[in-house]
């Protein structure tokens, strides 16, 4: 500051003999400089540290010393680990096609809803809204068996066995899914509806005029059209999926991840080993497998849903 | 002009911390946050000052589940307390990570300690030095809910006494609708609650076992004694059926709701039960086996010195600790916690131990047990798993208790090997 009072010829001058675009340039760069420094300060460095933090055997308490991939070996013996990596791509693999089918759908009928259109869309939208750990305790008590679980208490009601729900191997996994599909809903369905609205009516008129019945004008004009919004949820959802938390840990607090490890997502297992047995290094080794699977689901899918041209 | 401003005020500063630190010490007590205990160590610090004007100590508190986070984020960061709480089974981690440093015997003498604490107070205790001392101490008993016992025909004055009591008090207390749906249960039970420690600690020794060898670092629940002991807790629900592990959720909630006739907790949880209102609760000794042999766990959260603690700090931090661990103190955590003093005569005066409450808990740590605890977490699922197994995958009990105990080595033989 002091410099350019006491002397503002030099920078002037150099100011002064760019053109107006090369001008326009610097300020672009310095408005830009803020969220890079920002991001480089708060995302990548801390990417590049876990990176190296997995090849040592860091615990918190004494220093780091590097071990090489021995971290990694570790893993792929870990029959917990593998467990794991299965629940996280079942998470991904059955929730992404039904929470996008079931959105979808919604949407469509609820595009053509004139009859308390906004209110019915807020009742879908509200979830989104609710703190996921706040809706995992209801959806948990939900699960419970008779006589507090609601679910339960319905199933008796009408002469149908209790279920274990949470607390079952085979059950687990879907009853905390069904919460995490109904929870990311609403921000779905409005995604899809805006996408639905951005098609010009012309398309639809011009098809009607041709005599085009609903099935084909839904095939053949409404889903490519749609195919950028797809695209975008496609890979939103997955990613969501792919770093479920919330719901699982809260739901299932005395036994976290379980019974046997059956609905405990890869995020969880990595904040288990970090922050409850304390080893750094492994746990870092998980953050990057976990960082090149998202990397390698999203890349796959833009690939598969690109724009052929 | 301003340079000379800044050079005066900084002069001044120097020379009022080097008068200030002539003057007095401040040390610093980290504990975790839990209403009552920072009320009641509110109290005790302000005693303490009144009694040693030169001490200052700051009390900080940190939720319990980034507490250890804390200390040792802390310690990373080359800072840390100078009188830290901590659960006695992270001692060797503790210990390990350079945390806490061990008590001097000329100022505790170990002699002492041994005579006028309760006997699990050796679990502060690593070679020949103690690392800690703790000012309140938790056990086991059973609750039972005495309106059921009435409706039932049970006696509410005269809980079972022992194992085969508790399940013709469980047989005659369970209810279920008619699909056999259970609407209220005998015992309240699941090893994610406090049955963990029963199975551990009590049953397993009822039975004629020993979880783990002398020196901690074996597990010696894989035989005749740990697979019938495993049994018969898991029995309870498959065979006896007084109860279902899952219940309402947690067995703490199935009893508070009154839809439980009994269950195993500790005495933490007395000032959850006293807030009930629905009913009159009492509390017994855990049940003895045939034999009339009993066994219970004990735990306790300890004050420990920091490892960065020297010199005046030092002495402050060990005058410190030695007033909270004392019987006065004890008191004072009695009366504002509710949980049992440490040392015998603190614990078992006559009153106490005619207390209808406290009574069984206290008369339970002579005979109480502390499991040395490597990864209390890791190994608490280990028993979880064991449970799952069973229950959900119907494996055998000797084969899932065999599966446990090598869990349980793999564990204890990492943290050893380290």
């Amino acid at each position: 500051m002091a410099d350019t009072t006491a002397d503002p010829a030099p920078k002037g001058r150099i100011w002064d003999k760019l053109t107006i675009g090369q001008k326009r340039v610097v300020w672009a760069w310095v408005f830009l400089a803020i969220p890079i420094v920002f991001f480089v300060v708060i995302r990548f460095y801390p990417t590049f540290w876990a990176f190296w933090l997995s090849l040592t055997n860091w615990d918190l308490m004494r220093p780091a010393r590097f071990i090489g991939l021995a971290n990694y070996q570790r893993l792929l013996n870990d029959p917990a680990f593998w467990q794991v990596f299965r629940n996280t791509f079942a998470y991904l693999i059955i929730g992404t096609p039904i929470s996008l089918l079931l959105s979808f759908v919604i949407a469509y009928y609820l595009d053509r809803v004139r009859f308390m259109h906004g209110f019915i869309r807020a009742l879908y939208f509200v979830p989104f809204l609710t703190t996921a750990a706040a809706m995992a305790w209801v959806w948990r008590w939900f699960y419970q068996p008779v006589p507090i679980g609601v679910l339960n208490n319905i199933l008796a009601s009408i002469g149908l066995p209790a279920q274990p729900f949470l607390r079952s191997i085979e059950q687990g996994l879907p009853s905390i899914m069904v919460t995490a599909i109904w929870a990311g809903l609403g921000f779905q369905i409005i995604i899809f509806m805006a996408g639905l609205r951005a098609i010009p009516q012309t398309y639809y008129e011009a098809a009607r005029i041709d005599g085009l019945g609903e099935w084909p004008i839904l095939r053949k004009i409404t889903l490519p059209l749609l195919k950028p919004t797809t695209v975008f949820l496609v890979v939103f959802s997955s990613i969501g999926f792919l770093r479920i938390f919330d719901q699982v840990y809260n739901m299932t607090t005395n036994d976290p991840g379980g019974p046997l490890n059956t609905t405990k997502p890869l995020v969880l297992m990595i904040y288990q080993t970090a922050f409850q047995s304390y080893a750094m290094g492994y746990a870092a080794a998980q953050t990057v497998v976990l960082f090149t699977i998202l990397l390698i689901v999203s890349l796959l899918q833009l690939w598969v849903l690109r724009e052929r041209k | 002009m301003r340079n000379r401003f800044l050079a005066g005020g900084l002069a001044a500063g120097i020379s009022f911390l080097t008068l200030s630190s002539v003057q007095a010490v401040e040390i610093e007590y980290w504990q975790y946050v839990f209403d009552s205990r920072v009320k009641a160590m509110d109290q005790l610090i302000a005693n303490f000052q009144a009694a040693n004007p030169d001490i200052t100590v700051r009390h900080q508190t940190f939720p319990y589940a980034d507490y250890q986070t804390r200390v040792v984020a802390a310690n990373v960061a080359g800072q840390g307390p100078d009188v830290v709480q901590l659960f006695y089974g992270w001692v060797d981690n503790f210990v390990a990570g350079g945390l806490i440093q061990p008590l001097d015997p000329a100022v505790f003498p170990h002699a002492e300690i041994e005579s006028d604490f309760f006997p699990i107070v050796s679990a502060m205790k690593r070679g020949d030095d103690y690392y800690g001392l703790p000012t309140a101490v938790r056990s086991l008993a059973l609750f039972y809910n005495k309106k059921i016992f009435e409706e039932n025909g049970l006696d509410p004055n005269d809980p079972p006494d022992t194992l085969e009591e508790l399940v013709a008090a469980g047989k005659a207390t369970v209810k279920r609708d008619g699909a056999g749906n259970m609407t209220s249960a005998g015992l309240a039970f699941g090893l994610s609650a406090q049955d963990h420690h029963w199975w551990r600690e009590v049953l397993i020794r009822q039975f004629g076992g020993q979880p783990y060898s002398d020196d901690g670092r074996t597990v010696t629940y894989n035989d005749e004694a740990g697979i019938e002991a495993t049994a018969f807790l898991m029995g309870l629900e498959s065979e006896e059926k007084i109860g279902e592990i899952g219940f309402m959720d947690e067995p703490q909630a199935a009893f508070r709701g009154g839809l439980a006739a009994m269950t195993i907790d500790g005495t933490f949880r007395l000032g959850a039960f006293r807030a009930i209102e629905g009913f009159e609760w009492g509390v017994t000794e855990l049940p003895a086996n045939a034999e009339g042999v009993r066994s219970n766990y004990a735990s306790y959260f300890a004050n420990a010195i920091g490892a960065r603690a020297q010199g005046e700090e030092l002495e402050a931090a060990q005058k410190f600790l030695q007033y909270i661990s004392s019987e006065e103190a004890m008191a004072v955590w009695l009366e504002v916690v509710g949980e049992l003093p440490a040392r015998r005569a603190a614990a078992l005066t006559e009153t106490n131990l005619a207390d209808p409450i406290y009574g069984p808990f206290l008369r339970a740590l002579d005979y109480s047990r502390t499991t040395i605890f490597v990864d209390e977490i890791a190994q608490r699922q280990v028993a979880l798993d064991l449970e799952a197994r069973i229950k959900l995958q119907n494996q055998p009990v000797a084969e899932a208790v065999a599966e446990a105990a090598q869990q349980e080595q793999a564990i204890l033989d990492e943290f050893y090997s380290r």
